[in-house]
Parts: C-alpha cells; structure tokens; sequence
C-alpha cells in the first residue's frame, strides 16, 4: 500500500482548487461585465459582483443588437449558430456510417482506393486551402448560405474512421444470422448495426457539435451578410467598431450565451463528450 | 483485419460511398490542387490574368523577412503553448489521480473549457488585460509594468500564450489523468516498498510509463497551435503589433485576404501542407508503435 499522508492531500486539494479557479476566472468575469452597464465596465472599475443590468443587457443584445453598431441581434446569430453545427454533426454522422459500412461490409473494385481518398483527407485542414475552397464555394453561389458554412467542414475522415473502428468490433455471427434470416444489406444496416451505433453515433454528435458551434475561420470567410453571421465570429465584430466605444457590456454577454450551449454538453454528457474525444483521437 | 463475410453487391458499395467522395473531391482534393497550381503562377492586380511563374513565389516568399519572422513566431509560440499548457495539466492531473473523494467532481470543472470557442477565449482574456478597461491591466500598471497588448509586441504574445495554453489545459488534463488511471497501483506500490518517495516514483516510475501519452499529446498540441489557435490570435491581436503575433497560418489569411497576393498565399498553403503530412506521418509511426506493444 502506497503511505497515505494527510498533508499530501491537503496539498492536492489546493492545487486543484487554484486550477479551477485559473479556468473558471474569466468566464466569471464575463458573466459579471454581462450584469453592469456600459460605464461601469468601460470605467476600467469594475465591480468583482454582479451588477443590476442583467436582464437589459441580455434582452438587449438577444433581440436587439448594439445601439452604435447597428449590429444583427444575438437571436439570429443563435439560430445561425445551431443550425451550421447541427447541420455539420449530423451531416458528418450521415456520409461516413455510410462509407465506413461500405468499406467494412462489401467488397468490390478500388475498395482500398476509396478508404486511402477519404483518409489522406486527414492531413489537409481547411485553414491550409481557405482560399480556394472559398473560390469553389463562391463558384457554386454557396456564400451566405447554410450549405456553404456546412458542406466544406462535414467531408473529414474522422467520422468513417471512427464508424469503421466501430464496425470492425461487431461480431461476424451477427451478420451471417441476418442473412440466414434472409437480410439484404438495407435491413441488416437498419436492423442490426444502426441500434449497435447508437452510442457511437451520439459521442460522435457530441464531439462534432462542439466543433461546428466553435468554428471561426471558415464563417468568418464566406459569410459576407450580417444575416448569416454565427455568434462566434459575431461577438468579435461587436468590439471591431470603428470610431466608437465597443459596447463590452452587450459582448460578454453574447460571449456567456456563445459558451452555453457548447459548455453545457460537455457539462451534461460527460460520458458521451469524454468517449467521443478518446475514439477521434485514436 | 477483414471480415470474412460480407455482402456481394455490385452497385450499392458505389453508392454508399459517393456522397462521401462527392464531397471529400470537391472541398478537398479540388482546393488543395489547385492550391499547389495557384502557388506556381502570379495573378495581376484584378485576377484577369495569371501566368506560370513556375517556383517563383516560393523564391520570393523564402526571401521574405517576414516569412522568417513568422516562422519565428510560430516556433516560440508552439514551444510555449504545448510546455506550459502540458506541464500545468500534468500538474493537475496528478493530483487528481491521489484517490481524492472529489475528483470526479474535479475532473468537471477541469475538462469543460475544451467547449469554448478559441475566438471566444481570446475575447475573454482580451477583456481581462485591454489596456484601458482591463482587470488584470491595473495591477500590472501599480506593478510598474508599462503594459500595452496593443503596441508592445512581446505583451501581445504573452496574452496569445496565455489564453491558448488557458483553453488547451482541459484537453491535456483528461488525457494525462486516463493516462495516470491506466497505470497499474501494484507497480507503484513496488516503488514505493522499495522505499521510493512520492517525487522519486514520479520521476523513475510514473513519468516514464506516461511517455506514450505525452507524445501523442505533444503531436496534437503542435497541431493545435498551429491551426485552432487563429480564433485566438484573429480575436486577441489581429496578428500584431507589426507581426508580432503573426504566426504562419495567420500569415495565410492575412496575405491572401489583405494583401491579395493569392500565388504567395497559396505557396505558403503548400508549405503548411507539407509540415501537416510530417506531424501526422509522426503522429501515425507512433500509433503503429503502440498498436505493437
């Protein structure tokens, strides 16, 4: 048995709590600059407690937008933002069951082939080809529109990779079962290996949302229209105002509502979240 | 590894595959093409004409002092990050590990800044240190440090470092405790039977056993400096003062968008591409390597 001393403890409970308070500190200070006025945060004074304007200023930045910016207000940018990472985890989850069912289950001409196109696809993120990218999504009139922020960001191998790792653990009695039943490859795949997926679909979706909701290059290229802005690239063109004060006030808290959807799942599927981060990687 | 039964269809594996392939051809493989294509031809001011130039734009950009000073930046900035931010979380995690009644509890309240936005990072610590309005500005100030992200190059760098290294401990801590959870207890408790301190068994026993998942962290910290962290630096700095926080993917969008100069930006596109197939061919040898164990 390794000695057990009450000091060591002690110690370990310190430094964790000093870790936690270092992350949890400037999301705290955002979500008290969300509760004061303009003044009092532009001031340079700011009180460590929350304010009195809590509900102005979210009501304000959520349905209205900033005064001397005439920005979009926050409730557009939220739909823009779930709908391009929903679009994007679900659009990922849905091309590469497929292919990955396609390489494991099948065998045919260029099957190898295909597994090496869609793998090498690894090595060439977008933020290495942004600019002719942009040109093919611009020549197929997708700027400002959902499909161009999802389409780009759902073709990666990670997904068939996964599915297929996934795929290759499912025992083979399973299948020779279905086709003794008399199971064509549609009902074995809706049957049997789409309810086996289940929890690998759903940590892949977990993973995959986050990182649609957080992405920033790509929407800050091809979306030209305040319309079309999602809430992270629209919290930082709330403090690039031109000859006037950024209202920092209505920034933070569109900075609290852009962290709460991704914060909360990882928060309330932890499993999910942790499994899923564990298997992309590997 | 194979199956050994599958179905005999000649057209739906084709079909399962082409929305995948459709996709992975026209916003992968056609982009990167002509990203090598564009790097060696030179585009006039409008984009009308464009002429083969053949490895001019990697001469000139090579001989750009400011292609250097990027590479510079990116060099200390990926040393920083992935030091610090691994360091710190190995610190954490290892502490989580000691058997605490709270450390699942713990392990929540670590793990959940993976979730934010990097740009959204970058503005909060953007926040705490802006010059005039900042928290954190003022005590810096009473400390006689003249401190200005804004002018002093080396102060926008620290704060880049600071907020990438402040979203990049989470990651690091979750793989680094299921790293330290996968050790065996029988191993230590020999250590520590021997008469090997808590320090000496972390350094002779535990440190070592953890090698493996501290390359593969390492691997995907440098990826992570390199690409995720654009949100920061765009939010944060905008990639200055006079490039101080200009690394060379920033460099990428800021030539190619600002500047115009498509060819330079594309042949900066294909050298970045070249260093991604490095790190992920290391990435992959090491994988095998485990796989072997």
């Amino acid at each position: 048995m390794v000695e057990h001393r009450p000091l060591s403890d002690f110690i370990a409970y310190a430094i964790l709590t000093l870790g936690i308070f270092i992350v949890a500190f400037p999301v705290y200070l955002a979500l008290v600059a969300s509760t004061h006025d303009a003044a009092t945060v532009v001031g340079g004074h700011m009180p460590a407690t929350p304010g009195s304007q809590t509900l102005e200023n979210y009501y304000r930045a959520v349905f209205v937008g900033g005064s001397r910016t005439s920005r979009e207000p926050v409730a557009n940018m939220l739909i823009n933002s779930f709908v391009s990472a929903i679009g994007i985890a679900v659009g990922k989850i849905f091309i590469s069951i497929l292919s990955a069912y396609a390489v494991v289950y099948f065998r045919f001409p260029f099957r190898k082939t295909a597994f090496w196109i869609i793998f090498i696809t690894l090595m060439l993120p977008v933020e290495v080809r942004i600019y002719p990218t942009y040109k093919v999504v611009a020549d197929l009139k997708l700027l400002d529109t959902y499909a161009g922020l999802i389409l780009p960001l759902i073709a990666s191998a990670t997904g068939t990779l996964l599915f297929r790792q996934f795929f290759m653990t499912v025992p083979d009695e399973l299948l020779e079962a279905s086709r003794i039943d008399g199971a064509g490859p549609w009902r074995f795949f809706w049957d049997t290996l789409l309810p086996l997926s289940v929890t690998t679909i759903a940590a892949l979706f977990v993973i995959q949302f986050i990182y649609g909701w957080n992405q920033y290059l790509w929407p800050l290229l091809i979306t030209t229209k305040d319309s079309m802005q999602t809430i992270v690239i629209g919290i930082k063109k709330m403090l690039v105002t031109t000859d006037e004060l950024a209202e920092w006030q209505l920034a933070m808290a569109t900075a609290v509502l852009a962290m709460l959807p991704p914060v909360a799942v990882v928060i309330f599927m932890q499993r999910l979240f942790v499994r899923g981060l564990v298997q992309t990687e590997k | 590894m194979e199956k050994t039964t599958v179905f005999n269809n000649r057209v739906l594996p084709y079909l399962l595959l082409l929305p995948q392939l459709v996709i992975t051809v026209v916003f992968f493989y056609w982009p990167a093409s002509q990203a090598v294509w564009q790097s060696f031809l030179r585009e006039d001011a409008f984009g009308l004409v464009s002429e083969f130039v053949g490895l001019e734009n990697y001469q000139t950009l090579f001989a750009q002092p400011e292609y250097y000073k990027a590479m510079m930046v990116t060099a200390i900035f990926s040393t920083l990050v992935a030091a610090l931010s691994l360091s710190i979380a190995l610190l954490f995690a290892t502490q989580a590990d000691k058997n605490l009644k709270a450390a699942g509890a713990y392990k929540t309240l670590m793990i959940w800044p993976y979730a934010v936005a990097p740009a959204v990072a970058g503005v909060l610590w953007f926040f705490m240190f802006q010059p005039s309005l900042g928290m954190l500005s003022r005590p810096l100030r009473g400390a006689g440090i003249d401190w200005n992200p804004l002018l002093n190059g080396n102060h926008a760098l620290t704060l880049v470092v600071m907020a990438s290294v402040w979203k990049q401990i989470s990651y690091n801590f979750l793989f680094f405790l299921a790293g330290l959870q996968a050790i065996p207890r029988s191993v230590i408790e020999a250590g520590a039977i021997d008469g090997a301190r808590p320090m000496r068994r972390f350094w002779t026993i535990i440190f070592p056993l953890l090698s493996p998942t501290t390359f593969f962290l390492l691997v995907v910290n440098i990826v992570y400096v390199f690409f995720d962290t654009f949100g920061i630096i765009d939010a944060v700095t905008g990639g200055g003062p006079a490039g101080a926080t200009t690394t060379m993917v920033y460099k990428v969008y800021a030539d190619g968008r600002l500047g115009g100069d498509l060819g330079g930006s594309a042949a900066q596109s294909v050298v970045l591409m070249v260093i991604v197939i490095a790190l992920t061919a290391i990435q992959f040898r090491y994988v095998e390597r485990k796989v072997q164990y």
